[in-house]
């Protein structure tokens, strides 16, 4: 890197930081609207059942009660959307689908009145079977859970399998019969919960030609389509208004209730609002869980031989995204390394449980739990350290180890060895601790487009437009960097307009880590469009040829010279003033033949190891230090690269240590909110939470960045497991790893060691 | 007693309260929180809305000086009470020093569980104005931050106390009536200990 990196890589406080700690940062639910109606949603108590009749005239009477939506005042066919498959109604018809589904929904002046009517709301339904497993899903006379008439062609249409996604390369009957020796075991990945603080909130409100539609949303311009398709309006009259989500972590990335409440709006002729309960949530979005296969061939020298994978990932009701996270968490699931062989099989299956989601890792972490747990045993097996039985068989830097993918894009190496030498792997561990280590892999976004718009004011103040989501990975600061470094503004005279499809250009999505790539990029190309008119006007100015003029970090070179962008910009605009404009565009094009329909864009890269005791009476977990090494390509802020690898990395203790979804016979949640559901707190830090960073310039955004939200997050079950082995003997396939699951493993191991102690 | 001799509640009560230094009233159902006052009726919407429980502390306010979560008080528990939500931090145009460490400390990500943050913060220092990390870690034990910027956040709060000085909270010493009865005493009527959060920080 030779460019002039001012105001990049250090910590500038958070752009809309001061909003956040005074109280003032307006979330959709603290967004007023005159005149608004309350919605709550009618459900009923059975995960799948044949609705019989919904007699709305019971809730009617309720005073205040304005609207209760049934089916029947929705258009016939039901309207269904979705961003894969269209196959979620607006309001469940015929049938539910999962507990949670709803069949109704009330709006009446007042909450209180919405929730009293909507006990009112008479639905006459029978229970019918249901399933909530992988096995029970995929039993051949399972109940199906999708209608087959919604996919008429598709052989699969007869069973709860959505789809099946295979890769393959290489000769893998080549590469088993010359394998010294094979590694294999299932794994289990259990349902969690995307958990923001922020519950999900909605409102709409008819407009004088269209609609507004407020939402928590992550991907305002896909909600923005989806709105349109549904009440066939322009584009241009649908104005999506997505204040910055209090969290979202993938939860919020697709169109949950928005167009129920579009529907709802324009009957009522009112505004609705429809404000989730957190146990609501629990009962919208989820990670799908996950059963994988592994098989591991290895020379005898540790040289990786193949890798021969199965997953089944139960996804749910509905598709939303989830088949996508099956088919990109697939993908790359053999993991970092070149192996000649390899095959992969994995399998989205619905059922009646919550629909399931995009989740921080979008479907690697399940995937990643049992490759890198499978290693480990290998390890151990090989007689070789987990350490080096990884660096042996990592991608070299610019080594293609997924044909016709991106080549190794990172010295991933170094992260394995800076981790090793940070927990000091080469030292043992005190009596009564283990170590372990794991390495994970994410493809960055497959396809992309953004565009911005950053307009220079007369002043050398900046307004940069970006439809990004700031959800808290700190995007709108990112974005302020750039433009202050391009354009010579102090950061704080940089403002960045986000979340109104009105207002903001589009973008495609805020997800795969990936708005400092490409949103970055457009906003870099915006700054540059800028500087070529800024070239311009110091020619005219200077009378001196636009060749000879350099704009780069604020200022103008010429003749030997450099002005502030400032001066020129005074004195190119003349009396009149005005503005300069520039508009940027981002895109990574689709390849068709490709199976994920494109490339990666980068790719992340996390080295986690981790060092544990086990409290052999109870089964409790301490986690005595953490240390994650992620390849970020450029850090462009320390701090908030900081908060994301380490919120990554706390998030990915929540799965492997205490979060799961626990269900009763009837496919309810038992633990269906806070009370009962547990994420970590500042009681369940590691002791010493260590977080590092890589750079060496080589990522594909701005100033050498690579997209970096999700890495940290991905290993951190499989180096827990493995540390736990170590400090106990004892190998567990299944997350999480609860007090109650660790003491019953330690006392199987006890047992075995009796009865073999009997037998010897 | 059956459910007819139960007497009526009466549908609208008035409500007088200190909030954030200013005297506030409202005529409200005596069944309504004191999160849904702040937030529907007296427009602070600062005060977040999570679980309802009691157990995310997104809600956290100081109620007579003691942090509570406004979710499980009545509104009407807090009548005549002097009640500081994260509006009622910054002091005549100047952030308190806990969001000042905030924003330096980069603790804030998505913000929504940051106002609970800070004034669970600012009980924490007005009794322990110089806390170890275990101790800033029990007192936002109630606290649930799902990014998880913890180590911010902790950072934050002892370089807030740093800066503070072990002569106590600029907010302690410009508004005694914050801080005054500590913990253990409420003087507010509170009759349930549960709905006083400091009861559900068990440390370790």
């Amino acid at each position: 890197m030779t460019a002039n990196l001012d105001g990049i890589g250090g910590s500038p406080n958070r752009v809309g930081g001061a909003a956040r700690v005074t109280g003032g940062q307006a979330y959709v639910a603290d967004i007023a609207l005159d005149g608004v109606l309350h919605v709550k949603l009618v459900t009923v108590d059975a995960p799948r059942a044949r609705i019989l009749s919904v007699d709305a005239a019971p809730a009617l009477e309720v005073p205040g009660v304005r609207l209760v939506m049934t089916p029947a005042d929705l258009p016939d066919p039901m309207p269904r959307f979705g961003p894969q498959f269209r196959d979620r109604p607006l309001l469940a018809v015929g049938e539910t689908k999962f507990h949670g589904d709803p069949v109704a929904a009330v709006a009446a002046e007042t909450l209180d009145a919405a929730e009293e009517a909507v006990g009112r709301v008479a639905v006459a339904f029978e229970p019918l079977p249901a399933v909530f497993s992988i096995d029970a899903a995929q039993a051949a006379d399972a109940p199906l859970v999708q209608d087959p008439a919604l996919r008429p062609d598709d052989p699969f249409a007869g069973t709860n399998t959505l789809r099946e996604h295979r890769y393959a390369w290489g000769d893998l009957e080549a590469a088993e019969a010359a394998a010294d020796v094979v590694v294999e075991g299932t794994y289990e990945f259990p349902m969690v919960t995307q958990f923001a603080i922020e519950p999900h909130a909605f409102m709409a409100a008819p407009a004088d030609d269209g609609i507004t539609v407020w939402s928590s949303i992550q991907h305002p311009n896909w909600l923005q389509r989806v709105i349109a398709s549904l009440l066939e309006l322009p584009l241009a009259k649908v104005r999506v208004v997505a204040p910055d989500p209090g969290g979202a972590f993938g939860g919020k990335q697709h169109a949950k209730y928005e167009p129920l409440l579009a529907f709802m709006a324009r009957r009522a002729g009112r505004p609705v609002r429809l404000v989730l309960t957190l146990e609501e949530t629990f009962q919208a979005v989820r990670r799908g869980a996950a059963r994988v296969h592994v098989r591991s061939g290895f020379q005898r020298d540790g040289h990786l031989a193949f890798r021969d994978i199965d997953a089944a990932y139960l996804i749910g009701a509905y598709a939303d995204i989830a088949d996508r996270t099956v088919a990109k968490g697939s993908y790359t699931s053999a993991g970092p390394y070149a192996i000649p062989a390899v095959r992969i099989r994995a399998r989205s299956v619905l059922s009646h449980t919550v629909p399931s989601t995009a989740f921080r890792g979008f479907g690697n972490p399940q995937q990643i739990w049992a490759v890198e747990s499978n290693m480990d045993e290998a390890a151990r097996i090989l007689g070789i350290d987990p350490v080096a039985l990884r660096l042996q068989n990592l991608a070299q830097p610019g080594e293609p180890f997924i044909p016709g993918d991106t080549p190794a894009d990172g010295r991933w190496a170094e992260a394995v060895e800076r981790a090793a030498r940070r927990i000091g792997w080469e030292t043992p561990a005190q009596t009564g601790r283990g170590r372990g280590i794991a390495v994970g892999l994410k493809s960055g976004p497959t396809t992309g487009l953004s565009y911005s718009t950053v307009r220079l004011l007369a002043d050398g103040s900046v307004v940069v437009y970006a439809g990004t989501s700031d959800m808290g990975q700190g995007a709108r600061t990112i974005f302020a960097q750039i433009a202050a470094r391009e354009l010579g503004a102090p950061i704080e005279w940089v403002t960045v307009v986000m979340g109104d499809t009105i207002v903001v250009p589009y973008d495609q999505q805020t997800s795969a880590s990936r708005s400092s790539v490409l949103m970055g990029n457009a906003i870099l190309a915006a700054c540059r469009d800028i500087q070529s008119k800024l070239r311009a006007m110091a020619a005219r100015l200077e009378d001196v040829p636009e060749e000879g003029i350099e704009v780069d970090a604020g200022v103008v070179r010429l003749d030997g010279r450099e002005l502030p962008i400032r001066d020129v910009l005074v004195r190119g605009l003349g009396r009149l003033g005005g503005e300069v404009i520039g508009v940027g565009e981002s895109r990574k094009e689709a390849e068709p033949d490709h199976p994920l329909g494109g490339t990666a864009a980068f790719y992340e890269f996390n080295c986690t190891a981790v060092e544990v005791s086990v409290d052999e009476t109870t089964g409790d977990v301490t986690v005595h230090r953490h240390v994650t090494v992620s390849d970020v390509g450029r850090a462009l802020n320390a701090e908030q690269v900081r908060g994301q690898d380490e919120g990554a990395a706390i998030m990915g203790l929540g799965h492997t240590l205490m979060e799961e979804y626990i269900f009763d016979a009837e496919g309810r949640i038992r633990n269906l909110g806070a009370i009962d559901y547990k994420i970590p707190t500042t009681l369940d830090l590691p002791a010493r939470l260590e977080s590092e960073v890589i750079e060496n310039g080589d990522g594909p955004g701005p100033y050498g960045a690579k997209g970096m939200s999700e890495g940290a997050l991905l290993c951190v079950a499989p180096a827990v497991a493995a540390a736990v082995r170590d400090a106990t003997g004892v190998v567990i396939r299944a997350l999480p790893l609860s007090p109650e699951r660790v003491w019953r493993a330690l006392r199987e191991r006890d047992a075995a060691g009796q009865a073999s102690g009997a037998s010897g | 007693m059956t459910a007819m001799d139960v007497p009526e509640a009466p549908a609208a009560v008035s409500l007088k309260l200190t909030v954030n230094g200013r005297d506030r009233s409202a005529t409200i159902a005596p069944h309504r929180t004191l999160l849904d006052v702040l937030r529907a009726d007296l427009g602070l919407i600062g005060t977040k809305e999570c679980c309802l429980v009691g157990e995310c502390g997104a809600c956290t306010v100081l109620l007579d000086g003691r942090s509570v979560d406004s979710c499980l008080v009545l509104a009407l528990e807090a009548d005549g009470a002097e009640v500081v939500t994260v509006e009622g931090l910054a002091r005549d145009g100047r952030l308190d020093p806990l969001q000042q460490a905030f924003l330096d400390h980069a603790a804030a990500q998505c913000g929504f569980c940051i106002p609970g943050q800070l004034v669970a913060a600012r009980a924490l220092l007005g009794s322990n104005p110089a806390p170890t990390r275990a101790e800033v870690e029990d007192g936002l034990a109630g606290n649930l931050c799902r990014c998880a910027g913890y180590e911010q956040i902790i950072e934050a709060v002892l370089d807030a106390a740093e800066r503070e000085g072990p002569a106590g909270s600029a907010a302690t010493r410009s508004r005694p009536a914050a801080a005054a009865p500590g913990h253990g005493a409420t003087g507010t009527g509170l009759s349930d200990p549960a709905s006083v959060p400091d009861a559900r920080v068990a440390p370790q």
